[in-house]
């Protein structure tokens, strides 16, 4: 490959335009990452300052009044995964919302097993 | 709780224990019909960075300078209870496919392969990818019309599969079929813990 396609490869190529423009062409989310089921809610209190926040902050800060998975957030907001995970991380680096982890251990739990079957039996 | 929090003074909702099915197989073995059957699903894309070795197989001569693909899966939620909520999601099941598995794959309840008899190769690289991973996994043999209908023992044996693997037969267009698909993967977990009470899915 010439050295000139190469500047055109990954980091090189600056910030991927769409839809990472919302991210400041940013790909990865800082902090830890999330799970597709990890819980958002907003944080009781917190103030948003409005700068710095893309309206995209804001419209996933009102999604998140109550709890709402990360999944749920992208596929609602119509978003990339990726997007929408590193707008929670900037989110939960301002302290405005709170990021609950499932916990896979849980699902050791043969209790909790049997309420997943019971329940979809009755779909 | 099932959640760890790692930040205090959320609102006092009870938070949901969210819990991931994945439903993968091949290019149209019925993964969004079985999906669709029993919830509403809607699109969730995935943005990837193209990076590994091999990703770039399947890209077409003048596009191989693309770093980044989207990928939408059919994801889908059922609600068992305010705070129990199942999540599907369809994931396309070749091996190029197998970066944004692992993100799916951690510390899921477990996967159901759809199977289409007339292409049962296109599973083998689910089957591959669940033994590693130790996500429990069913195989659901899609009933299609005009298919040849294979006994279970003759799928098993062509996917080469463990004995405790179950094998179900489904109309991925019935609600009930689908449901019930669901439902033996789930009682699969629950056989495999108490084999072996110490067993934990994948975990981070």
């Amino acid at each position: 490959m010439s050295p000139a396609a190469d500047r055109w490869l990954d980091g090189d190529a600056g910030p991927v335009v769409r839809p990472y423009a919302l991210t400041g062409g940013r790909t990865r989310p800082s902090g830890e990452s999330f799970d597709l089921v990890s819980m958002v809610v907003a944080i009781r209190g917190s103030r948003a300052d409005p700068l710095g926040l893309e309206p995209e902050h804001l419209v996933v800060l009102h999604r998140c009044r109550l709890p709402i998975s990360v999944a749920d957030l992208a596929a609602d907001l119509d978003l990339p995964l990726g997007v929408v995970r590193i707008l929670i991380a900037d989110l939960r680096e301002g302290g405005l919302v709170a990021v609950h982890h499932p916990v896979p251990m849980r699902l050791t739990d043969p209790r909790l097993l049997r309420e997943v079957a019971d329940g979809l039996r009755k779909l | 709780m099932a959640y760890a929090s790692s930040d205090q003074g959320a609102y006092s909702h009870p938070t949901p224990v969210g819990i991931k099915i994945l439903v993968a197989g091949g290019f149209g073995a019925g993964k969004t019909t079985m999906v669709s059957s029993v919830t509403e699903i809607r699109p969730l894309r995935t943005e990837e960075h193209l990076s590994e070795p091999g990703a770039h197989i399947d890209l077409t001569d003048g596009v191989e300078h693309k770093t980044t693909t989207t990928v939408a899966m059919d994801f889908g939620r059922i609600t068992i209870r305010e705070d129990l909520v199942v999540y599907l999601f369809g994931t396309p099941g070749q091996r190029r496919f197998w970066f944004m598995w692992d993100d799916l794959a951690l510390g899921a309840l477990g996967a159901v392969i759809m199977a289409d008899t007339r292409r049962l190769a296109d599973c083998f690289a689910s089957v591959d990818y669940f033994e590693c991973q130790g996500t429990p996994f069913i195989v659901a043999v899609n009933c299609f019309d005009g298919a040849k209908r294979f006994p279970e023992g003759a799928v098993r044996t062509a996917l080469d599969l463990d004995p405790d693997v179950p094998v179900v037969l489904c109309d991925a267009r019935q609600r009930a079929s689908s449901r019930d698909v669901l439902i033996a993967l789930v009682e699969h977990a629950i056989n495999l813990l108490s084999l072996d009470p110490g067993y934990v899915s994948p975990a981070r």
